[in-house]
């Protein structure tokens, strides 16, 4: 349910972020989303293209870049990748662990069309 | 075509209000918290319990968050401490401007412990941050002692677990024991009570526990 406020806020922030002229259709929207966001990809799709309709947004693409869970341990100093989450270093065992990726949510960046020709960007 | 990087958190919006509603309560002295859980694991019922050992103490208000009605908050509202509704009208969680809308509606001069209890979910209210000091997640035995394994962005986020429902214990194969060590292994650094409403047991602890951190805190104006 809260992917459709997610997406409204990913068009807002676009919207604020490209040139308002000249008012070019947006191809491309990139996200960075990491495994503990909360996020379900799918739904996230279909509310952005629900969400984009009718706007500079209408048929953009959605790329989703999945970010793993990385834990860096205090004790032995290793950096995992975890797929199971448990916060406990898997070399170690220590439970000393930082999260280090994982929970993203950002934009990162946006692809706009060119103008129609014989119109300067 | 051209290529604009932009490098923008899309909760920033709301991370933002939260540092707002954060600093505004702070300069009150207020000790806010975060109750989350999935629905139906007894937040309404431990606040009713709090609130009949908190209010004759400590002044206490709630804002209560829920999808449709505001039942919780008529339950609140016998207690005779200030409260105040959100309805999200379906929405999953609150979010900052919900509850800085909601502090308006309060007196907070005279409020020293402040309890937000969010809507009954356990995913979505982990990534919003309201502006409280901590976030208390309550897990009922009932629900299964491997909810913080399927949860654990949740129970990583909260610094309090209230293990609800103990008095049922005899009569369910879940483990409160293995629910704690499920939760710890997400979080070792959970401050964790065991609670029953039916009965009261915990309650005085937990209760204890929170007037002790809410009287540390001093108002700065």
């Amino acid at each position: 349910m809260h992917e459709l406020s997610i997406a409204a806020s990913i068009v807002e922030i676009v919207e604020r972020s490209i040139p308002a002229e000249p008012a070019v259709p947006v191809l491309r929207v990139s996200i960075r989303v990491g495994r503990l966001a909360g996020v379900v990809n799918d739904s996230l799709e279909f509310c952005f293209s629900a969400v984009t309709s009718g706007t500079r947004l209408d048929g953009a693409t959605l790329a989703i870049e999945s970010v793993p869970v990385t834990l860096r341990c205090g004790e032995c100093g290793k950096t995992s990748v975890i797929d199971d989450i448990a916060f406990t270093c898997p070399s170690c065992a220590s439970p000393g662990v930082s999260l280090e990726t994982g929970t993203e949510l950002q934009v990162t960046e946006v692809e706009i069309a060119d103008p129609p020709s014989g119109e300067q960007a | 075509m051209s290529v604009i990087t932009i490098e923008r958190k899309v909760l920033e919006k709301n991370d933002e209000i939260a540092r707002l509603n954060r600093e505004l309560v702070a300069r009150h002295g207020i000790l806010a918290l975060n109750l989350v859980s999935s629905p139906g694991a007894g937040k309404t019922s431990i606040l009713e319990r709090m609130l009949e050992r908190i209010k004759d103490r400590v002044p206490i208000a709630v804002i209560e968050g829920d999808v449709q009605t505001d039942l919780d908050a008529q339950r609140v509202a016998r207690y005779g401490v200030p409260a105040v509704q959100i309805v999200t009208r379906g929405g999953c969680h609150l979010e900052a401007n919900l509850v800085r809308d909601a502090l308006a509606g309060l007196n907070l001069a005279d409020i020293k412990i402040l309890v937000i209890e969010n809507v009954g979910n356990l995913v979505c209210p982990s990534n919003y941050d309201l502006g409280e000091a901590f976030k208390v997640v309550v897990a009922s035995t009932t629900e299964g002692d491997d909810k913080p394994l399927k949860y654990p962005a949740m129970f990583r986020n909260a610094s309090v677990l209230i293990i609800n429902k103990i008095d049922l214990l005899p009569y369910i194969s879940s483990n409160a024991d293995t629910l704690q060590s499920n939760a710890l292994s997400i979080n070792p650094a959970l401050t964790v009570f065991r609670t029953s409403c039916t009965t009261g047991e915990g309650i005085d602890a937990w209760c204890d526990w929170l007037i002790a951190r809410a009287s540390a805190l001093k108002a700065s104006r």
